[in-house]
């Protein structure tokens, strides 16, 4: 049963060729782009989701932060459709690889803290030291705060591979034990089925809800930096 | 110059599964001619199914289920190999 619990998130190759960049760029064909004023339904409910989701993301930003909107969109789209599309039975997740959250949430948090110390040195550098700490502590809180900063990039990336790979493994066990308790007792396979209803919902949540953190912990790191 | 032999241009739906193989050798493989073909058909999908006025969830449940089908048949045999293991 352990080698059967992790066969899903192998990088799948189809005799020998890896199809896993096939798979990352699946998503794109599902959003298609406005040719014309008004659209087919598809399309216009895209285009209003976006701009539901844009409006509420970039309202903290200044301007500087705003030019970062195609970036976040592009980002919590992809994520998001991503992760939905892992729900689908015998299907891929890439967002279950780390080294692709890392190849994501790296560059990201860089480019935030690059900007950040460019445009702002002085701002950026007093991050570093929290306002009123007492003078004893100042040597420890430096280095506790660069820890902090650097752990940033980490964060973000482990915790999305944990959320979807911990919820996809549940539902791969509970699955399983349904199945193997339809044999046993019927009712207590009935209580484990409606179990897999409520965590499969739960998964559904979880798979936008942490696109969206993603999103607006990377846009956040950018407010603090612009 | 035009050719000597007129070459009918057929879709893939039109193909009869006998003339498959006839019809894959008339396609060009050049490396401008397959981004083309797959092209082409994503546009003649997206303009019968989802570009409609009345459009509904048919047009991308169409393809989400072709995705899942695609997806079975590349782990198919570690499904088979679990489903004949008798411990698990």
């Amino acid at each position: 049963m352990n080698e059967n619990l992790f066969a899903s998130f192998i990088t799948p190759t189809m005799m020998g060729l890896p199809i896993v960049m096939l798979i990352i760029m699946f998503p794109s064909i599902l959003f298609p782009s406005p040719n014309r004023l008004i659209n087919n339904r598809l399309i216009s409910l895209q285009q209003w989701l976006v701009q539901l989701t844009s409006k509420q993301m970039l309202a903290i930003h200044n301007y500087k932060g705003q030019t970062w909107a195609l970036m976040l969109m592009s980002l919590i789209l992809f994520i998001g459709s991503t992760n939905l599309l892992g729900l689908l039975p015998h299907s891929f997740t890439p967002t279950t690889q780390l080294s692709m959250n890392l190849g994501m949430a790296i560059p990201l948090w860089a480019g935030t803290v690059i900007t950040g110390f460019r445009h702002k040195t002085k701002a950026s550098l007093a991050h570093f030291l929290p306002q009123g700490t007492p003078i004893p502590l100042i040597p420890m809180l430096v280095v506790i705060e660069t820890i902090s900063l650097f752990i940033q990039p980490m964060a973000l990336a482990v915790r999305l591979t944990a959320n979807i790979t911990a919820g996809h493994l549940l539902m791969h066990l509970i699955g399983g034990a349904t199945l193997a308790l339809t044999n046993i007792t019927v009712p207590a396979a009935l209580i484990t089925f409606i179990i897999l209803i409520l965590l499969t919902i739960l998964e559904f949540a979880v798979a936008l809800i942490q696109a969206y953190v993603f999103t607006l912990l990377v846009s956040l790191y950018l407010h603090d930096n612009t | 110059m035009a050719s000597s032999i007129p070459v009918k241009e057929e879709k893939l739906v039109d193909v009869r599964l006998g003339q498959l193989s006839s019809w894959i050798m008339t396609q060009d493989f050049t490396p401008k001619g397959i981004p083309g073909a797959f092209q082409r058909g994503y546009y003649q999908y997206y303009n019968k199914c989802v570009y409609v006025k009345t459009g509904g969830v048919a047009g991308i449940s169409m393809v989400l289920a072709a995705y899942m089908l695609f997806n079975y048949c590349c782990c198919y045999r570690e499904l088979r190999q679990e489903q004949l293991c008798k411990h698990h």
